[in-house]
């Protein structure tokens, strides 16, 4: 009823190895998968670290994901959320606002369309692996591999010219760099949106067949809109694939036995890759939503107004939904994860993910039969401080 | 099994694709889910449940009248 047998948490960031959540997460789970948490500012909202539990708060339409009522789990996070109000971020909109940018865009990433892309994903792909063997061991996985590959995928789908890549890749990691000062980032967002906007203007009169032309030809939202929305959209195709590809390419390294089995058995891509979501939940400090009327779960009120974190990370450890939650089974069934979170605002490019990753590992360890870290593996650093996790940098041999 | 899917709850995921993809398709422009099979075989029947259970808005649901 009451929840005086549970002091406010505050959230852990400390990561006692480095793929695995903080550990306070699993005692918590299992004493209270929802419990009062101490927010950055003060409020006393939950902690959602349950499966069951977490997947209901996402789901539940009287949780708002408001920018604007959520409260921030971490301190860093204030500058994050300060910055994510401009129209067209609909991801921290709710309906009826959000439901109308997520339907003109969901056309644009179905299944199908996702599967025509996979020969040019290929082709990409097989480009960065041509070069990396040019280029000669040792050689940094994340700037040779893992970042250009999501990277020109999701510009070529906006219609932006791979040329300008490095400006929003430097501008897009100072926003998710949580360490950075608010004004920081405050320019590094300025700098997105005053180059998208320009790029939106330019295909006002001369459309191509890409993704911002096709927003333009709707003629439902404004080139303000349109801006904001590409900007969200280039940012999330950046930082978390890449992030993916990287620290999942790590995870097998240091799981051998892993590694050898998806070697000998490509067919076990797509189980991979799913494992890998699930195991290594790169969101790993959110996302937050707020009580809009008073909800009942888990025995308890959450109260119009309350904010809950709802920890990812936690949710996929849960020994209740998946056995032997803390190793990395590349053949188990994972997907339900909630590692592209869950409910209306869950990952509008999911597939567009999967297929880069599908096609990413099984290439990349066709081509180097020999692949290994070439510094040993407790002095990768670890995006600790990032809104994403994953490594700042691979060095890989062959 | 009869299948009915909530276009106007359908959030265009595609998760049941992903997961069932002859017995789920999305439409074109708006990406929601439209239902190839309404009365799937029963060798899908536990594929169609898969779906149900990882689809992210809930749009879907069955009814189980033989
Ligand atoms: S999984 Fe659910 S939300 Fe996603 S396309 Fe299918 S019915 Fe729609």
């Amino acid at each position: 009823m009451t929840n005086a047998m549970h002091e406010p948490v505050t959230f852990p960031v400390t990561r006692e190895h480095p793929l695995d959540p903080p550990q306070d997460f699993a005692r918590w789970r299992e004493d209270a998968p929802l419990r009062p948490m101490l927010f950055a500012d003060g409020h006393v909202g939950w902690l959602a670290t349950g499966y069951a539990v977490s997947r209901a708060v996402l789901a539940d339409p009287r949780f708002s994901n408001d920018v604007q009522v959520t409260h921030p789990p971490i301190p860093q996070r204030i500058r994050q959320q300060t910055l994510a109000k401009f129209p067209g971020f609909f991801l921290r909109e709710d309906p009826p606002e959000h439901t109308r940018f997520r339907r003109l865009l969901t056309g644009q990433f179905t299944v199908r369309r996702m599967r025509l892309l996979e020969p040019r994903i290929e082709k990409i792909t097989n480009d960065r692996l041509d070069a990396m063997e040019r280029e000669g061991a040792p050689v940094d996985l994340v700037q040779s591999f893992a970042l250009p590959i999501p990277s020109l995928v999701i510009c070529e789908l906006l219609g932006v010219p791979y040329s300008d890549h490095d400006r929003f890749q430097r501008d897009s990691s100072a926003l998710l760099n949580l360490d950075n000062s608010i004004e920081r980032a405050r320019e590094a967002m300025e700098s997105l949106l005053d180059y998208v906007r320009g790029l939106v203007a330019r295909k006002r009169d001369e459309p191509g067949d890409d993704l911002i032309s096709g927003l333009i030809a709707t003629g439902r939202l404004t080139d303000v809109e349109i801006t904001g929305a590409s900007v969200l959209m280039l940012v999330a195709g950046h930082e978390t694939t890449a992030n993916m590809l990287a620290l999942g390419t790590y995870t097998l390294l240091r799981n051998p036995a892993q590694l050898a089995a998806l070697r000998a058995d490509p067919s076990l891509a797509e189980s991979a890759v799913e494992e890998l979501l699930r195991y290594l939940t790169i969101v790993h400090l959110g996302p937050v939503r707020t009580a809009t009327e008073d909800v009942e779960i888990e025995g308890q009120t959450i109260r119009a107004g309350q904010s809950v974190t709802v920890s990812l990370s936690a949710a996929n450890r849960d020994p209740g939904r998946f056995g032997d939650p803390d190793s990395l089974d590349i053949t188990r069934q994972a997907t339900g994860h909630l590692s592209f979170g869950h409910g209306i605002h869950q990952c509008l490019g999911q597939q567009l993910a999967r297929i880069e990753m599908r096609i990413g590992y099984p290439a990349l360890l066709a081509r180097f039969p020999g692949l290994r870290l070439a510094t040993p593996g407790e002095e990768v650093a670890m995006r600790s401080n990032m809104a994403i996790y994953g490594v700042h940098r691979l060095p890989v041999a062959w | 099994m009869r299948i009915k899917a909530d276009t106007d709850v359908c959030i265009g995921a595609g998760m049941c694709v992903f997961t069932a993809g002859d017995v789920f398709d999305q439409d074109e422009d708006e990406g929601t889910v439209v239902v190839l099979l309404p009365e799937p075989p029963p060798d899908r029947h536990a594929a169609v449940r898969r779906a149900l259970q990882v689809c992210p808005s809930g749009a879907l649901s069955i009814s189980e009248d033989e």
